[in-house]
């Protein structure tokens, strides 16, 4: 394929597309009986099948964009955001509702791990098979096919059923064939997840070799890491609407202020009725700014803002920080270095700062739970208060990888060659 | 890639026509079609010990009982052939619809995953196990051609007319395929229906007795089933003792048509909400 610069008109064009979704699916697939009940108790409503307005929403609203030729575009959004819904109107699994797109060109999808594979049928058999479910010719799949063993790394197992290959096995074989396939218009629909990290680099490096060979490719992912070094432009969904479109560094930011606002600072109202309470709790970087996106090597600040309404002995501020999973990585309590503050503390408003020591932490986000009261007594208040994030900065080489280190930890080790 | 595909414009629009079927798109996705039912011979007999014997144990098996308790206990008549031939002849045929007619209602929902995640011509989700099924029937068809030598048939040139007569049955159960399949997406009733509605079909086929056993006043009623007009024109050809009932077939390629052209048309409708509901 010739990667000629063709005329100034856009490879894909989006007008008003709209999908709406019947909430409750299942209760659409019905039985017949249920339908025909339906029919008798309300025969117009069923014969028109109107449905009424909370029945349904809508999971993408007026989206409209234009991508050029050769352009990598990122599709960035929280779940539930209509990423999904977008691809599968791109490639024509599901109709959209309302809208037009225009292509210029044959789309091909990246499937998700297996599909399209039979576990019956041997890897070389699930090439084949897989490539004409694509949109593959046997004579392109044949030309290529040599390639696409190589790529994979599954040689030996050509000719042994695809069930008993491990799973990443099926992973990189899945995405050969797809990668091998030439569509002027390539989707891929978050398979980088899975693989382990040097296949994903390596589907990294390939999706980058398709976009320089002129092809057009959109790509959903939370891999932020990837989108910003794979994409030249972006677009961030945000309940089934367009947020922003633009240049991937400014998108991603802007997407990772917005998820951290919600949680890096919380405030309570007050009630007299407690010993003490808690009433604000934010995460700072630094410079004293409120914020729950932190990169990598820098501590978050948490400040608590507490009342005691009497006069305590024993009491003491805690914190406990856990993963995504509810697993705690640590806990400290502001005695724990300071046992002086277990005497006597008089009634009043208090506000105290500790930075959270996480520099091992691997990226990731956690969540941290506040506490206040009488040590292994009493609980005056206790709060899951906030969250923060750790963000790759592209140190260690893991951006460059383009994914996430397995293990809790991040940690800079120092490695020696022995001459 | 050629410049003709590179200008190809593709415009996806809320609503497919009514009649707006892309066979350009499915003559471009032809080979699709081959591996699907590639796919279907392939696996049909994975892991079993028999393998393809089972495309003629099944029908073989049948017959033998047929013959035992119809042919033996119950005296049927049989156009005056033995009974053992006359039923397994007709078996071949119901055997090779029955099983397409059941792999093919029951495609798309099994099939799910992969038409919610990949776009593809659907019509060949449901036409891939009746042309995987022709494969058994041939298998089987060479039992036929041995009890043949027993009984001492010498087919006439109307065997010639076996093909276009397959062919019939293979639109037959593709369409019929195509209606129940797609009502199957919304209304899984049909998984329900499905063997029931088989094993009734067998009992008004003129497979385990002959078509005269009807009285005239009824047997328009036989003929009502496109498989009437089809088994006893298989028959007849392949054995060659009686001449074709041209009556009959007509009759089943004219409901056959039917069937297959508004199956395709309902499950293009079908397709709009296919992948959000199976």
């Amino acid at each position: 394929m010739t990667a000629t610069k063709r005329n100034e008109e856009p490879i894909i064009q989006v007008k008003n597309i709209s999908k709406q979704y019947n909430i409750g699916m299942d209760r659409t697939y019905k039985t017949f009986s249920e339908s025909f009940t339906n029919a008798i108790r309300s025969p117009i409503k069923s014969l028109n099948s109107i449905r009424s307005q909370q029945d349904t929403f809508w999971a993408l609203k007026d989206i409209n964009f234009e991508v050029e030729q050769g352009e990598v575009v990122g599709i960035i959004g929280r779940n539930g955001a209509g990423k999904s819904t977008l691809l599968k109107i791109l490639s024509r699994i599901t109709t959209p509702t309302e809208g037009e797109i225009r292509l210029k060109g044959r789309v091909g999808s990246l499937l998700e791990v297996g599909t399209g594979f039979h576990p019956e049928l041997t890897g070389r058999e699930n090439i084949y098979f897989n490539g004409a479910i694509l949109g593959m010719k046997k004579k392109e799949i044949d030309d290529k096919f040599d390639e696409i063993v190589k790529f994979s790394g599954v040689e030996k197992f050509l000719d042994t059923p695809v069930k008993r290959y491990s799973s990443g096995m099926q992973v990189r074989l899945a995405f050969s064939v797809a990668a091998n396939l030439d569509p002027e218009i390539l989707v891929v629909d978050e398979v980088l997840a899975v693989g382990d990290a040097a296949f994903q680099k390596k589907c990294l490096g390939k999706m980058g070799e398709v976009a320089e060979g002129g092809r057009t490719v959109l790509f959903v992912s939370h891999n932020m890491g990837a989108v910003n070094k794979l994409c030249t432009s972006c677009i961030l969904l945000n309940s089934g609407k367009i947020q922003l479109i633009g240049h991937p560094n400014d998108i991603i930011n802007q997407y990772l202020d917005n998820l951290s606002q919600k949680s890096s600072q919380k405030r309570f109202s007050p009630n007299n009725e407690y010993k003490g309470q808690i009433f604000q709790v934010a995460l700072m970087d630094d410079e004293g700014n409120v914020t729950s996106d932190f990169p990598s090597h820098i501590d978050p600040t948490l400040e608590i803002k507490y009342i005691l309404n009497e006069k305590v002995i024993g009491f003491h501020v805690a914190c406990i920080i856990s993963n995504q999973d509810g697993y705690h990585i640590f806990s400290t309590a502001d005695t724990d270095l300071n046992p002086n503050l277990f005497d006597e503390r008089p009634p009043g408003n208090y506000c105290v700062r500790v930075k959270l020591p996480t520099k091992w932490l691997n990226t990731g986000t956690y969540n941290v739970a506040v506490g206040i009261g009488i040590a292994g007594v009493e609980t005056y208040d206790r709060q899951d208060a906030v969250a923060f994030t750790k963000h790759d900065t592209g140190d260690f080489g893991t951006a460059k990888e383009g994914s996430r280190r397995a293990g809790l930890l991040l940690i800079d080790t120092p490695w020696y060659y022995i001459p | 890639m050629t410049d003709a595909q590179s200008n190809y414009e593709l415009v996806i629009k809320p609503s497919y026509g009514f009649l707006n079927i892309n066979w350009q798109e499915m003559l471009e996705y032809r080979e699709l079609l081959f591996f699907l039912a590639l796919r279907e011979i392939k696996i049909r007999y994975k892991q079993t010990i028999m393998g393809a014997g089972w495309a003629v144990l099944q029908p073989f098996f049948t017959m033998i009982v047929f013959t035992l308790i119809f042919g033996g206990l119950a005296s049927m008549p049989s156009e005056g052939i033995p009974y053992p031939i006359f039923s397994y002849s007709g078996l071949l045929l119901w055997t090779y619809f029955s099983v397409a007619l059941t792999q093919s209602g029951n495609s798309l929902v099994g099939n799910a995953p992969l038409l919610s995640k990949v776009y593809m011509p659907r019509l060949f989700i449901p036409t891939a196990p009746c042309i995987a099924g022709i494969v058994d029937y041939l298998i089987a068809l060479s039992i036929l051609g041995l009890m043949m030598v027993y009984y001492m048939f010498v087919p006439n040139l109307t065997i010639l007319l076996l093909p276009a007569i397959l062919f019939v049955t293979f639109l037959l159960a593709s369409g019929l395929g195509f209606w129940l399949s797609s009502i199957c997406v919304k209304y899984r009733d049909v998984k329900f229906v499905l063997p029931f509605f088989i094993q009734l079909l067998l009992f008004v086929s003129p497979v385990i007795y002959p078509a005269a056993i009807v009285g005239e006043n009824l047997r328009w009623l036989l003929y009502l089933n496109p498989l009437t007009g089809l088994i006893n024109a298989h028959r007849a050809c392949l054995l060659g003792y009686t001449p074709i009932d041209w009556h009959g077939l007509g009759i089943a390629v004219a409901l056959t048509l039917v069937l297959f052209i508004t199956g395709i048309l309902y499950l293009k409708r079908t397709e709009k909400y296919l992948a959000d509901l199976v």
